[in-house]
């Protein structure tokens, strides 16, 4: 269809300037008067604004030099990175320490990685996410093995920032597919308790909900018992998330068909084995690409708490942003948080579209 | 609905106890669900009356006809640090409204430029887009805000060498200012005139309609009643003297007098958020439009219809009903993500109210503010698409 | 059956919640646990802010230190939480921190509306302005037309919103909820004036990229005395928060320093073997060790040392002493006896 390749040797071939790179050309770029404009405006376009910003990116910068010597380019300063890295990375965990979020993180990545290839969906991976998780945690708190203490009011950084979204996603998942089964049930009273969550929470921004966790839970609370601000912002998270994952899961439910429902009834299997044996396994299966959808807005809406005063890595960039010294680079520094956030989330969007399309061709 | 298990034996005594009765057992749950939400919340609020009381804070909405104090930095009425804390939470509550309803006309705009150009054949405009959408899609919207913001005040030069690209226009890191005309009489006719257009406009639309049906003949009605609208309208600005007096911003003391302008917090947030949902918007049209079978499109050609035709008569009327559910609930996000104002200075209901919790201390009436308009923001717009959606939906005959 | 285990399930669940709300008063927690949790402002060099490493500086960081070695005998004893000024009052009710030692102004609505107790003035500020020296302007009535840099929901924003509408001045905000993210938009030139306590604008200027480039004004418009706050309900814990503060001022009035109070020990004056607690009285007064003041003046020094360290003129700051010189000196720092 691009080109016109040409399969039949027999064939005459077609005239030169329907196939390689003219025919492409023809085909793609220049197929019409109105494409053709088109393409020549949206070239011009790009010659205006790629070249100076191939220049200021990669010609004119520096990349590891002091403050002092980005004051006389005209180019980008990367050099703020490298110079505050284990600022913005790790924030206010302990120097020498800062090998710990460092190895959990690798780790996280390497279980995710492993998790990346459906052969490996067996119970043991669950297992192994258990053993990970609590290395994690012990690497991240410390007091085993000679590792002193750390307190989670000292997490900070790009650690925070995966923390947020990964326990975000865990606390949330059982409590939407119990919000999702509520929604659904023929119990009036359980229904209608869920439909206003899910709807009131759908109805308002994350933002007040973080605001309710830094200002009004600790109202709540009998007089004597508080914690951790950290804690309440990932609390608020998974409340928030919670909704948004039971009206995915609600479409994953509405998509199995009564027959199944039909079927385990007359098997005589009661409410709770019927869900737990017949229906979610297949809901749940279905809603697996949404779900990372979710886990991906989840890790994006972490950066909110920067409102609220908690130190993820979009808060210790603005911190490093607000040293004199660093002033004035806000492009070099969100640029570089940008490519963070994207390299995760397209990593993300990018796997849950090909497990969509594996899924997809499994039936 | 329960099901009765013992529908012939009724009369008889229960052969099951109770708790093997479904009908019973899903009473006797909804029952303990619902009293252990009512404890929950009696706790809650209990805890919360006993810690207001012992900490003496003040309670109840009182505040609201108290003096607020503050400034707030683009009004949209006439407001001032004297009036009350209820004016100062209106004038926030239409900042948001104003961003809101801004960035969704421009969203709505650009995210089917950006989805149509998805789907465009010219290799390079599909993959230009395509790169928008995954760039847009896969960084945090707060981000982008500091970013733009950022980029606003620190790459535009003061105000008193402001870049001046229009006679009147002129750009600084204090927003964009322009001219606009001075106010007079003429401009309430013009409108009357304009209004005027619009209802021949929809009239000729209703004739042509059945002059198409008589005799199949089309006639372009929407070109002509836009040249009527614009037509009736200067007509009237002639009638009336021409008047041309524009009240210019002048540089003067420390900022530019007169004129309208554009602080960056708006201009920022704005850029913000229709960049940012343009791209789920974009996709969402490029569904829309694949969700459109390939065979109407060829009938369509086929029966000779000029491709702007296709579009507007088969493409599109097709396509919205797959795409108005999802767009509204973009809508409501970019509603919802506007809340994001507070963290570049824009003088949003959240900011507001946030405020006054700061000056308050009354975090749980500045909260509960918060939600209740954000949800009847919420669900008048979601009510209004329903409305539309039932509109446009497909009618079975 | 169900119902009664259930109902008996709830019960025992509400008495569990019912019976962790009795707690003891705040003193008595803080013993427990052993160490104190301040509140303190993130971002405001010389007064509560990180260093490079993590490690928290400031007048009002030391305050709080001041507060750990009298009850614990060790300054380190503190832990730091640092506050948005819309959360520092709400994370002092709740009991999310023990005392807060954020530049809090003491007003009367908070005093009682909000349920908090300031305590004795550990800084006397005055709102000032800033504006780039190549404006030219003299007075802040010279400042008609112009856009302002405030932080939100602080008096600091009253107070610049009486004082031009007591000048019949027009004026634009703008706002930005964070002291550092303020003074550089300020300084990228996004307002004319940047309004503050006047310790704050010389912090902002002195990590200005270019700090002759502006100037302070003249006029203060306010009194912003900066307290220490701890909330309703303890008196105990009240008292110790006070004389904390004021131990460090007595400790400059006579003449101890963090250098000579081991020295000062064997002094035969009674009033300074009273306050280092060689006469005891009156540490067991306020339910802590003898050596309460020792400590403080030891670990942290007295108030003219911290003033000198954080703020003073031969730090970034370079902030006179000015109200905050002893009354001997002019200054408004007076401590009442020590006995």
């Amino acid at each position: 269809m691009i080109t016109g390749s040409n399969t039949d040797a027999a064939q005459m071939k077609p005239p030169l300037r329907n196939i390689g790179v003219i025919g492409w050309l023809r085909e793609n770029l220049f197929n019409n008067l109105f494409n053709s404009l088109l393409t020549l405006v949206t070239i011009y376009g790009l010659w205006l604004f790629v070249p100076p910003l191939i220049r200021w990116v990669f010609i004119d910068s520096l990349w590891f030099s002091s403050a002092e010597a980005c004051r006389d380019i005209e180019g980008a300063c990367w050099s703020i990175i490298p110079n505050n890295v284990s600022f913005i990375f790790f924030g206010f965990f302990p120097e020498g320490q800062q090998w710990r979020p460092l190895t959990a993180m690798l780790l996280l990545f390497a279980l995710v990685f492993y998790s990346k290839n459906r052969k490996h969906w067996r119970q043991s991976l669950a297992i192994y996410w258990l053993l990970g998780l609590i290395v994690m945690g012990g690497l991240m708190h410390g007091g085993v093995f000679g590792m002193p203490v750390v307190e989670t009011a000292q997490w900070s950084g790009f650690p925070l920032t995966l923390m947020l979204a990964l326990f975000g996603m865990v606390g949330a998942y059982p409590l939407g597919v119990l919000l999702a089964l509520g929604r659904r049930s023929k119990l009036i009273g359980i229904k209608s308790l869920c439909v206003v969550y899910i709807e009131l929470i759908r109805g308002v921004p994350l933002i007040s909900l973080l605001f309710m966790s830094s200002v009004m839970f600790p109202l709540f609370l009998p007089e004597g018992v508080s914690f951790d601000k950290v804690l309440r912002a990932q609390v608020a998270i998974i409340l928030f998330a919670a909704a948004y994952i039971a009206e995915v899961v609600r479409g994953g439910l509405q998509a199995i068909p009564a027959g199944q429902y039909e079927a385990a009834n007359a098997l005589g299997l009661s409410y709770a084995k019927t869900m737990r044996l017949i229906v979610l396994p297949q809901a749940l299966k279905i809603v697996i690409p949404p779900s990372v959808g979710i886990l991906i807005s989840a890790f994006k809406d972490t950066s909110l708490v920067v409102i609220i005063a908690l130190y993820d890595v979009l808060k210790t960039t603005k911190v490093t942003l607000s040293n004199p010294q660093w002033m004035g680079y806000s492009s070099e520094a969100y640029l570089f948080l940008a490519v963070l956030y994207f390299v995760c989330c397209y990593a993300m969007t990018s796997y849950s579209r090909r497990l969509e399309k594996e899924l997809h061709a499994g039936h | 609905m329960p099901r009765r298990q013992n529908d012939t034996t009724a009369a008889d005594p229960p052969l099951v106890p109770f708790w093997h009765d479904p009908a019973k057992r899903g009473m006797l749950l909804q029952i303990v669900v619902l009293l252990l939400a009512l404890g929950v919340g009696y706790v809650l609020v209990a805890n919360t009356q006993a810690n207001l009381q012992r900490q003496s804070i003040a309670t109840g909405f009182g505040f609201i006809q108290h003096e607020a104090g503050f400034e707030i930095g683009e009004p949209a009425i006439p407001y001032s640090a004297a009036d009350s804390y209820g004016r100062a939470l209106l004038v926030g509550a239409l900042n948001t409204l104003r961003v809101s309803f801004t960035g969704i006309i421009f969203t709505l705009i650009f995210g089917s430029v950006v989805g149509v150009a998805r789907l465009s054949r010219n290799w390079l405009i599909s993959h230009l887009a395509k790169v928008f959408i995954e760039v847009m899609q896969n960084i945090p919207l707060l981000l982008q805000l500091f970013f733009w913001y950022a980029l606003f005040y620190e790459a535009f030069p003061s105000p008193r060498e402001a870049l001046n690209p229009l006679r009147g226009v002129f750009v600084s890191n204090r927003g964009l200012i322009f001219g606009v005309p001075i106010e007079h009489p003429a401009h309430g006719w013009m409108l009357i005139a304009l209004l005027a257009g619009i209802v021949l406009w929809r009239l000729l639309v209703w004739w042509g309609r059945g002059l198409q049906e008589r005799t199949g003949t089309i006639v372009p009605v929407h070109r002509l009643g836009i040249a009527l609208c614009l037509l009736l309208s200067l007509l009237v600005w002639l009638a009336a003297g021409a008047p041309t007096a524009m009240n210019m911003p002048v540089f003067k003391g420390f900022n530019f007098q007169g004129g309208m302008s554009v602080s960056p917090e708006f201009s920022a947030l704005l850029i913000g958020l229709v960049l940012y949902t343009s791209a789920f918007v974009a996709e969402i049209v490029r569904a829309g439009i694949q969700s459109v079978a390939h065979g109407q499109v060829e009938a369509a050609m086929a029966i000779g219809l000029r491709p702007g035709q296709v579009l507007h008569l088969v493409i599109f009327p097709q396509a919205t009903r797959v795409i108005v559910p999802p767009l509204t609930s973009q809508m409501l996000n970019l509603t919802k993500n506007s809340s994001l104002a507070i963290a570049i200075g824009y003088s949003d209901f959240v900011s507001v109210a946030n405020t006054t919790i700061n000056q308050t201390g009354q975090a749980i009436e500045g909260v509960a503010l918060i939600m209740v308009v954000y949800l009847f923001f919420s669900l008048s717009t979601s009510a209004f698409m329903n409305w539309y959606n039932k509109k446009t939906a497909l009618v079975e005959r | 059956m169900k119902i009664t285990r259930l109902i008996a399930l709830v019960a025992a669940i509400s008495l569990l919640i019912g019976g962790l709300a009795v707690a003891g008063k705040d003193f008595d927690a803080v013993k427990k646990k052993g160490y104190l949790q301040a509140g303190v402002n993130g971002g405001v060099f010389g007064f509560g802010m990180p260093d490079a490493k993590g490690v928290w500086k400031g007048l009002d960081v030391d305050t709080a230190r001041a507060i750990a070695a009298a009850i614990f005998g060790d300054a380190d004893k503190v832990k730091f939480t640092p506050l948005t000024a819309q959360q520092r009052f709400t994370a002092l009710q709740s009991g999310e921190i023990d005392v807060l030692t954020r530049n809090a102004t003491r007003t009367l609505s908070r005093e009682t509306q909000l349920g908090l107790n300031f305590v004795t003035v550990n800084y006397y500020d005055g709102q000032g302005f800033m504006v780039a020296k190549k404006l030219g302007v003299k007075s802040a009535k010279e400042l008609d037309g112009a856009t302002i840099c405030v932080l939100p929901g602080t008096t600091t924003e009253q107070n610049v919103a009486d004082y031009f509408r007591n000048n019949k001045i027009k004026w634009k905000p703008v706002v930005i909820e964070s002291t550092t993210e303020l003074a550089k938009t300020f300084f990228a030139g996004r307002c004319d004036v940047l309004t503050s306590d006047a310790s704050q604008l010389a912090g902002a200027r002195s990590v200005a990229p270019k700090p002759e480039d502006y100037v302070i004004l003249p006029e203060i418009i306010s009194k912003e005395p900066l307290a220490p706050v701890v909330r309703h309900g303890d008196d105990q814990f009240r008292d110790i928060v006070d004389f904390t503060v004021l131990a460090m001022i007595n400790a400059e009035e006579l003449g101890i320093t963090s250098k000579n109070v081991d020295a000062m020990l064997k002094s035969k004056d009674p009033v300074v073997q009273r306050f280092l607690g060689v006469t005891a009285g009156n540490g067991a007064a306020l339910g802590l060790d003898e050596k309460w003041a020792y400590n403080i003046v030891k670990q942290v020094g007295n108030y003219g040392e911290v003033f000198e360290r954080n703020v003073g003129p031969n730090t970034t700051l370079g902030i006179e002493r000015g109200l905050n010189a002893l009354w001997t000196a002019g200054g408004l720092m007076y401590s009442p006896p020590f006995k």
